[in-house]
């Protein structure tokens, strides 16, 4: 018999299981799926922002002798699929019909024998569109004179969609008002776009035989997109199967559903055929979900002495034509009321209206844990420009002002219920790593010397893992995750699970979690998701939820069937369940530890003709469904030296050190690499990603000549620490992670950056920071970043 | 057009549009799936084969450009059941999550271990930089690269400071 040592142990840095097929091109991702008979899609979009569609010919196209099918708006309308329900209850254009509403929309889909006709017969296409004045300033399209873009829609006489408040009005305006410090900061984040370097795509294959619907498809909610389907379509659940296979990335890109996915699958019943659609990356770009988007006008009140007071926000919230943002229901905004950060406030009050755009759908996506990225970049914008005006230096500041570790569960001023944090303890080791006080005496010598470097601090209190069922729904569909385990006769075991991973590795980490729970080494547990099928039902992979929610219900599952085996145990054992006690791996006779079964053991003989007690089964296998008590609040302390060049506007990330706190770490190589890639994107955002537009409306970040991603070059050796504060409401005491150093590391280059720039007067530059917007900033002329207009 | 190519090390004959390009060709023709296909506009390097014993991005070349050349593929990285230290680096030092850059990042690794047996983190990061990673930030990237060096992988010390002309890289089935 094995000791306790030698017995596995699942938490740990194991290699991932999903890297045999990955390193030898045996990976299967949409575009590899082939089918017998399998046809080719593709998309005739909009040159235009805005304009009236007077006539679509498609006669020439239909002549082409490869060509099988062309479907335009009105093919659509006569199924009821011309427009199609959005995750925030709005409707999108599938394809349009009465007008385009901005550059790069959807307006025929032709299927043809292979891809390469099929981009031909796009060519042979002729649509005569009537222009009209297109709206590209978020900031005038609530204006009297401003073109009305939805005017489908019954009673919209302008181009609002939502008003949204949080906090307590009265009782901010009240700090504001006796405070002995207020300073106020405007700020863009930016259009920006997730940019997978796997782009969108479907295979839909329609059988008419037995009228079933399968669709592989890049999605990261197999299951909601399967009910949705359903909704829309009228073809029951049943006769749906969506397989979400290998995912090239999808950092939210892949959430909802896009107008190729249902052409794709009208293509399919139209020709009877599968019909396979792939977008190109300027596709990807143009139109499917952008990121962002909002501008803020931020205030922050003080105490003269630099106690934080108050915040009050105001936002415009570019939603583009169609209001398509995947959020929770209640939270038109996202969790954007976390903006009261990582202190203690006396009072905080947020209002955000969104408007419409000629522009493409979105704002919830690239790791934004809906619009946390944009609530952290302001609070920590807000607490430098409080520090600047205090002369106080920012990590001092924030040091002064974080919360307390005695003060968790913390209630903050707009309701959110935090729920374990060390925030001074992550914030100086960050300062330990990177030598703080040395770098600042660094700075000081080169400030004399008329060199520019700056020293950007961000810290930040994520909110992931939606979400409690009672608050937090997607288009009525709960936000809770089921799991089902089987252990098979031999001890091996079937992770069946709802979410769906596109690089994050649950193919590893859930498999630990189970060899965590009941000691078979993960190596023997397969997990199997991404089928709709074979899983059960859960809302997906985004908002790193999946370790909140997915991961919780895969421990609380493990631990039915953990539960299951000792009344087996007990049979074999013949002794009282209550006579039991539990080693990784193994039940066993208290006071008695030679006397036990290992699972295996208890697996076989489950499946035996051993005798049950009444009531007991047999087999060994449980479900659950993990209904989250509330999210999951990881935080991290990020420090930022950028060197700048005045002359050229040039910056040079020379470090970035990166303290994260996401609780118990269930694989810390996997925790470490997410940081990474996260770390990677915020570096990207704050340096040069922006999907800008000119006055017509044309899309200036269209493909990655100018929607610039950083590379090796740009992006320093990240110095990562860790601080372990687990989550006291989860299971296994794990906090998400995945999209916190997203959310987290923007405003710590835009803070070292604009620490850089202070001997010239500079106070805030707008992301991204290029060498043109730097040096216009250096020379006071600050640049507009999201329009061309400058 | 009528064209053969040897693709890590077997000849394939096919009948092509000259305009078909040789990520196409691979993926659509062979079925070699392992490369892939990013943007539109030459950038990201997901395509990454070797010509001729030189990384090239496939969706910029023609496959009527190959006639008569060599090709090699992730596919063809391997030395039958044993992986080569560049696919062993990337698995032990978490060089790739999603997967969708490795086959093409592994590529030019592979090629720039066989140029620099002992390469430099500067001139990982050179060598890979006309190659996007949305995932891994890169650096368990330049640590694989390393790793793989380490390991048995720089086997380019054989022929250092030699360039190896065109074709004469061996290919392995």
């Amino acid at each position: 018999m094995t000791t306790t040592e030698e017995r596995p142990v699942g938490f740990g840095r194991m290699p991932r299981k999903e890297d045999a097929r990955f390193v030898r091109g045996h990976g299967t991702y949409v575009d590899d799926v082939r089918l017998p008979g399998m046809l080719h899609g593709a998309i005739l979009r909009s040159p235009l922002a805005h304009a009236r569609i007077v006539s679509i010919d498609t006669s020439a196209a239909e002549a082409h002798p490869k060509v099988r099918a062309v479907i335009t708006g009105e093919t659509l309308a006569g199924l009821g699929l011309a427009w199609m329900p959005t995750i925030s209850y709005d409707t999108q254009a599938v394809l349009a019909t009465d007008k385009v509403r901005f550059q790069g929309q959807e307006v025929a889909f032709v299927v043809a024998e292979d891809h390469y006709a099929a981009r031909d017969a796009l060519e042979l296409i002729d649509v005569e569109y009537e222009p009209l004045p297109p709206v590209v300033d978020a900031r005038r399209a609530l204006d009297p004179d401003a073109p009305v873009i939805r005017d489908d829609k019954e009673g919209q006489t302008d181009n609002h969609v939502f008003d949204w408040s949080a906090g307590d009005k009265e009782r901010t305006d009240e700090v504001f008002a006796a405070a002995d410090v207020v300073v106020e900061q405007d700020m863009l984040y930016p259009r920006v776009h997730p940019a997978p370097l796997e782009t969108c795509g479907t295979v839909a294959d329609m059988d008419a035989i037995t009228g079933k619907l399968t669709v592989w498809s890049t999605t990261q909610a197999p299951h909601a997109h399967r009910t949705l389907y359903a909704m829309v379509a009228g073809i029951p659940e049943h006769k749906i199967r969506i397989i979400s296979p290998d995912i090239g990335g999808g950092f939210g890109n892949k959430v909802g559903i896009y107008p190729g996915y249902v052409c794709a699958v009208v293509g399919s019943i139209v020709t009877g055929k599968p019909v396979k659609w792939v977008e190109d990356r300027s596709e990807n770009l143009m139109s499917t979900s952008f990121a962002r988007d909002y501008h803020m006008h931020g205030e922050i009140a003080a105490t003269k002495d630099g106690k934080i007071q108050g915040l009050r926000v105001h936002v415009i919230a570019d939603h583009g034509a169609f209001n398509a943002t995947a959020q929770p229901t209640q939270f038109p905004a996202g969790f954007f009321s976390v903006f009261t950060g990582s202190y203690d406030l006396a009072a905080a009050h947020c209002t955000v209206t969104g408007v419409y755009t000629d522009k493409a759908p979105g704002g919830v996506a690239y790791a934004c844990s809906f619009r946390v990225t944009e609530a952290v970049y302001l609070v920590e914008r807000m607490v430098d420009v409080l520090a600047d005006k205090l002369g106080t230096d920012p990590a001092e500041l924030r040091m002064r002002n974080l919360l307390r570790p005695g003060q968790f569960p913390y209630r903050t001023q707009t309701g959110w219920e935090y729920d374990s944090g060390d925030y001074p303890r992550a914030l100086r080791l960050a300062m330990d790593i990177a030598h703080y006080d040395d770098l600042r005496r660094e700075q000081a010598g080169k400030r004399e010397r008329g060199e520019l470097m700056g020293i950007g601090v961000s810290f930040f209190t994520e909110a992931v893992g939606a979400g409690p069922r009672k608050h937090m729904d997607i288009l009525g569909l709960g936000m809770a995750d089921g799991a089902e385990l089987r252990v098979h006769p031999t001890g091996k075991a079937v992770l069946r699970i709802s979410v769906q991973t596109q690089g994050q590795g649950h193919e590893t980490t859930f498999a630990q979690i189970v060899a965590e729970e009941l000691g078979i080494p993960p190596e023997d547990v397969e997990v199997v998701h991404g089928d709709t099928d074979q899983t059960p039902f859960g809302l997906g992979t985004y908002g790193s939820r999946s370790t909140p929610v997915s991961g919780a219900a895969a421990a609380m599952v493990a631990r039915k069937v953990r539960e299951r085996a000792k009344i087996v145990a007990s049979a074999m054992l013949e002794v009282s369940p209550d006579d039991l006690e539990w080693e990784k791996g193994r039940w066993y006779v208290t006071g008695d530890p030679d006397q036990g079964r290992t699972m295996a053991e208890i697996a076989l003989a489950a499946h035996s003709n051993l005798e049950l007690p009444e009531g007991v089964e047999g087999q060994l296998d449980a479900t659950c469904v993990y209904n989250p008590p509330n999210l999951t609040f990881p935080f991290g302390a990020y420090i930022c030296v950028a060197d700048v060049d005045a002359d050229t506007g040039q910056v040079k990330i020379r470090r970035f050190v990166a303290v994260d706190d996401c609780g118990n770490r269930i694989n810390p190589m996997i925790v470490e690499g997410q940081v990474h890639g996260g770390l990677a994107d915020g570096l990207g955002m704050a340096l040069m990603q922006v999907i800008a537009f000119d006055e017509d409306g044309n899309c200036l970040g269209g493909s990655f000549m100018d929607y610039l991603l950083p590379t090796s070059v740009e992006c320093p050796s990240w110095e990562l620490g860790e601080t372990v504060t687990p989550s006291p409401h989860h299971p296994i005491g794990a906090k998400g992670v995945g999209e916190s150093a997203t959310v987290g590391s923007p405003a710590a280059v835009v803070n070292a950056v604009v620490d850089a720039l202070k001997p010239l007067g500079v106070r805030h530059v707008d992301m991204p920071l290029t060498p043109a917007a730097v040096w216009r900033a250096a020379q006071g002329r600050p640049l507009r970043t999201d329009l061309a207009i400058t | 057009m009528r064209i053969t190519v040897t693709v890590n090390g077997e000849q394939h004959t096919r009948d092509v549009e000259p305009r078909l390009l040789l990520v196409h060709f691979l993926r659509d023709e062979l079925g070699l799936t392992g490369t892939h296909w990013g943007c539109d506009t030459s950038n990201c390097g997901v395509c990454t084969v070797w010509l001729d014993g030189t990384p090239v991005k496939s969706c910029t070349v023609l496959a009527v450009m190959a006639d008569g050349h060599e090709v090699r593929t992730v596919e063809g990285l391997a030395h039958g059941a044993e992986l080569d230290p560049v696919q062993q680096g990337f698995i032990a030092c978490h060089g790739l999550q999603c997967g969708f850059c490795t086959p093409g990042m592994m590529m030019t690794a592979r090629w720039l271990l066989d140029h620099n047996a002992d390469p430099s983190e500067e001139d990982i990061r050179e060598a890979i930089s006309g190659q996007v990673c949305r995932c891994t930030g890169y650096e368990n990237i330049v640590r694989a690269i390393r790793w793989a060096a380490e390991h048995g992988g720089g086997r380019g010390t054989a022929d250092a400071g030699t360039e190896p002309a065109p074709g004469r890289e061996e290919v392995r089935a």
